[in-house]
């Protein structure tokens, strides 16, 4: 089914702030088997220059689509879930992320198109601190599978 | 924050050597905890078959993470990347053994910027399929 192009330009803000924790940075980087002891050792991170242990780059998927995945649940998009496969990611910094941030998320869904017999939906989701400083972008391209067919 | 590598020691076209990295089933279950991504198609063996996968495949956020361990293992510090995107364009198939699959990831640096940042392209392939394309980032050296 073709997704409904109303929802392009639409925004989700969260509704809770994601407090990022050490705990789960060194479980992340566990996860995609990075050793690095940037992750894990805040001493190590000090003595890189940080003021603590800094997240992966890929980190903020853990908590930037909450927001969005409100957009994604609405049945009048018309998504089916199980054939969604991921697309395309990018994650574009203004500065690490580090324990401690308190982050909100405001993702706008910018371009819904069809590409063969696929859907493609993109959201651009804007990090910031709850004091409103910018933190990092990210934008997520799915794809529903047989969507426009 | 300091990158280990010089922007004035880097020039274009210079390649980044293939790194492998593994993925085994454990690897898939660890992630989808670690970020919160159950989808079945990446544990679940029966379901992924019936909704014509091959198989279990790895998320396609595990292998964008690898290509990030390439970067931040080459530049020497994690918030040297300042950006990075990919596309997704073939599956890591990951087999129930204990082999698992195999990631290959290499680069190349593509463009000297301002302000000693670099662009460096990334290649990364298992098997013969290359997994993602247009794997770009633009990374800040010292």
């Amino acid at each position: 089914m073709a997704l409904n192009r109303d929802f392009v330009g639409r925004t989700y803000k969260s509704t809770t702030s994601y407090e990022v924790s050490r705990v789960k940075i060194k479980e992340f980087a566990a996860a995609i088997g990075d050793n690095n002891p940037i992750y894990r050792d805040r001493q190590a991170a000090q003595a890189a220059g940080h003021p603590d242990v800094v997240a992966p780059p890929t980190f903020p998927i853990v908590f930037s689509l909450q927001s969005g995945g409100e957009a994604l649940a609405d049945p009048e998009l018309g998504l089916n879930y199980a054939m969604v496969v991921h697309g395309e990611q990018r994650f574009e910094y203004v500065r690490p992320i580090y324990p401690g941030d308190e982050l909100v998320t405001s993702s706008t869904i910018t371009e819904i198109r069809s590409a063969g017999r696929n859907e493609l939906m993109t959201i651009r989701s804007d990090v910031t601190t709850v004091a409103g400083e910018p933190v990092c972008t990210t934008y997520n391209t799915i794809v529903e599978r047989g969507g426009a067919g | 924050m300091a990158a280990t590598v010089k922007y004035d020691e880097v020039e274009v076209g210079q390649e980044l050597p293939a790194t492998d990295y593994q993925v085994r089933r454990l690897n898939l279950v660890m992630y989808a905890g670690a970020s919160g991504d159950f989808n079945q198609i990446h544990w679940n063996e029966r379901f992924a078959k019936t909704v014509g996968l091959p198989d279990v495949i790895a998320h396609g956020m595990f292998t964008m993470a690898q290509g990030g361990r390439f970067l931040t293992d080459w530049v020497g510090d994690p918030a040297a990347v300042i950006d990075y995107g990919v596309r997704f364009s073939s599956m890591v198939i990951v087999p129930d053994d204990d082999q698992g699959a195999t990631i290959t990831v290499s680069g190349v640096v593509e463009e000297k910027l301002e302000d000693k940042k670099v662009v460096v392209g990334l290649t990364a392939k298992s098997g013969d399929a290359r997994v993602l394309s247009k794997a770009r980032a633009v990374v800040q050296l010292s």
